[in-house]
């Protein structure tokens, strides 16, 4: 673990320009020096440290939208009155990164430009729509969640581009989301299989939805064909298609056939808190609280 | 390739000279001199080598120690009142907190983070609270009791 330099930046700015001369920005650490270690990415040559942009860290309401600065920690997130309320999906998954030490450093906007398959806030944030803005000298663009995700670890941000702000859209009233993930353990978890739903109600019936899958495919992404399940009523149909459009890996964690078995599982458990807290019942984030039960 | 930079590890300026790769839990013991953070898995799992930035625990291990430059880091030393045991240190000895030892540092250092937060946790948020903190004893009962009596202010 060799780095040349480590510049501490004290505006985005000065990131920026240290990235546009090819220095990699490093915020919490609790992926890329761990990465480093495992010997899965060397350090960087040149680092420039984020942690002290302050102007990053935060949320705001403005115009309709959640704005979450990329520096906000997992901690910031799943305290949050607002996201608490109207993105309960995301407060479920930042609730459930690492242990309290990774949630107090960890930011979304490193778990976001990781892009892990099994990464947690993915799935809530492509579910909502959210917006990134990635900056670099030439200009701001911005880029939906969605479309930034190109395969595992990879993203089309250029190497030189920050990300400086998610964007997410208010859903509107009557609307309800979770996270779940299948664990093994409580904290220090990384998800086997990963589903966030998000349902609109009127009265009974479901109007709205929106799946997406974590750590079945390359990508988190969004099941279309489950959706539509879902908004017809068919939360069982919802729940198959999530299962047929899962394409896992087999690794230490879990078999392939054993990912696809459980992504149903997973997938309906997710529907179900989602429908529950769209019509106004309380299910306490993070939601896999509620399967997996408590610390003990 | 060595910077300075001046650490602030329990009330007192530290100024080191460091490689940038260099995490905050090597600066600590190494060029600093303070051993009672641990290096168990230096992977983040483990929890030995728990600090606090601030008020914020951080896995030291996976840390740059350049990033912690201009905040207060607190480490298991920096716990008691000179020879006044801190209560969390007492009530580890009172309620067998302690096996081996080797996760006690950590596990302290993570008990204070979190009664700073929430100073009547629940055994829940407690056992939350520590579950970044392996015991490879699994001495668990005897630390989280320990943690539960000094904030039931025993």
């Amino acid at each position: 673990m060799t780095v040349a330099s480590l510049l501490v930046a004290t505006t985005a700015d000065e990131a920026v320009e240290a990235m546009a001369e090819g220095a990699r920005p490093v915020a919490g650490g609790t992926d890329l020096v761990v990465g480093a270690r495992q010997g899965k990415a060397a350090l960087p040559d040149r680092l420039v440290a984020i942690h002290r942009l302050e102007e990053l860290a935060g949320i705001a309401s403005r115009d309709g939208s959640i704005a979450i600065g990329a520096l906000t920690t997992h901690a910031a997130i799943a305290s949050d009155p607002l996201v608490l309320e109207r993105l309960t999906a995301l407060a479920d998954a930042s609730a459930i990164v690492g242990s309290h030490a990774t949630r107090a450093w960890g930011t979304i906007g490193g778990n976001v430009m990781n892009a892990s398959p099994a990464m947690e806030t993915g799935g809530p944030l492509v579910c909502f729509d959210a917006t990134a803005s990635l900056r670099s000298r030439s200009g701001t663009r911005r880029v939906p969640v969605a479309e930034l995700f190109t395969g595992p670890g990879a993203t089309i941000a250029d190497p030189d581009e920050l990300l400086l702000t998610l964007e997410v859209p208010v859903p509107r009233d009557g609307t309800g989301s979770c996270y779940l993930r299948l664990e093994y353990r409580r904290q220090m978890e990384i998800a086997v299989v990963g589903v966030t739903a998000v349902a609109a109600v009127d009265g009974e019936r479901v109007t709205d939805a929106r799946i997406a899958i974590t750590a079945l495919a390359p990508t988190v992404r969004r099941v279309p064909d489950a959706e539509a399940a879902l908004a017809s009523g068919d939360a069982e149909g919802a729940a198959a298609a999530v299962a047929a459009a899962s394409a896992p890996i087999s690794d230490v964690r879990a078999s392939d056939r054993y990912r696809r078995a459980m992504a149903a599982v997973i997938a309906r458990r997710a529907i179900d808190v989602a429908v529950a807290r769209a019509r106004g019942d309380l299910v306490p984030v993070p939601a896999n609280q509620r399967y997996w039960g408590t610390a003990r | 390739m060595k910077v300075p930079v001046t650490l602030d590890v329990n009330g007192v300026r530290y100024p080191v000279e460091l490689a940038p790769s260099t995490s905050l839990l090597v600066a600590v013991r190494d060029a600093i001199g303070l051993t009672g953070s641990k290096e168990g898995c230096d992977d983040s799992e483990c929890g030995a080598c728990m600090m606090l930035l601030d008020d914020r625990p951080v896995n030291s291990c996976s840390y740059l120690a350049l990033q912690a430059e201009g905040v207060e880091i607190t480490t298991v030393e920096g716990l008691a009142d000179g020879d006044v045991l801190h209560p969390l240190q007492a009530a580890f000895l009172a309620e067998s907190g302690v096996q081996c030892g080797f996760c006690t540092p950590g596990m302290l250092v993570s008990a204070t983070a979190l009664l700073r937060a929430n100073p009547t946790p629940t055994e829940d948020e407690a056992r939350i609270a520590l579950s970044g903190n392996l015991c490879r004893c699994t001495g668990y009962d005897g630390i989280v009791r320990a943690v539960l009596s000094v904030a039931a202010g025993e």
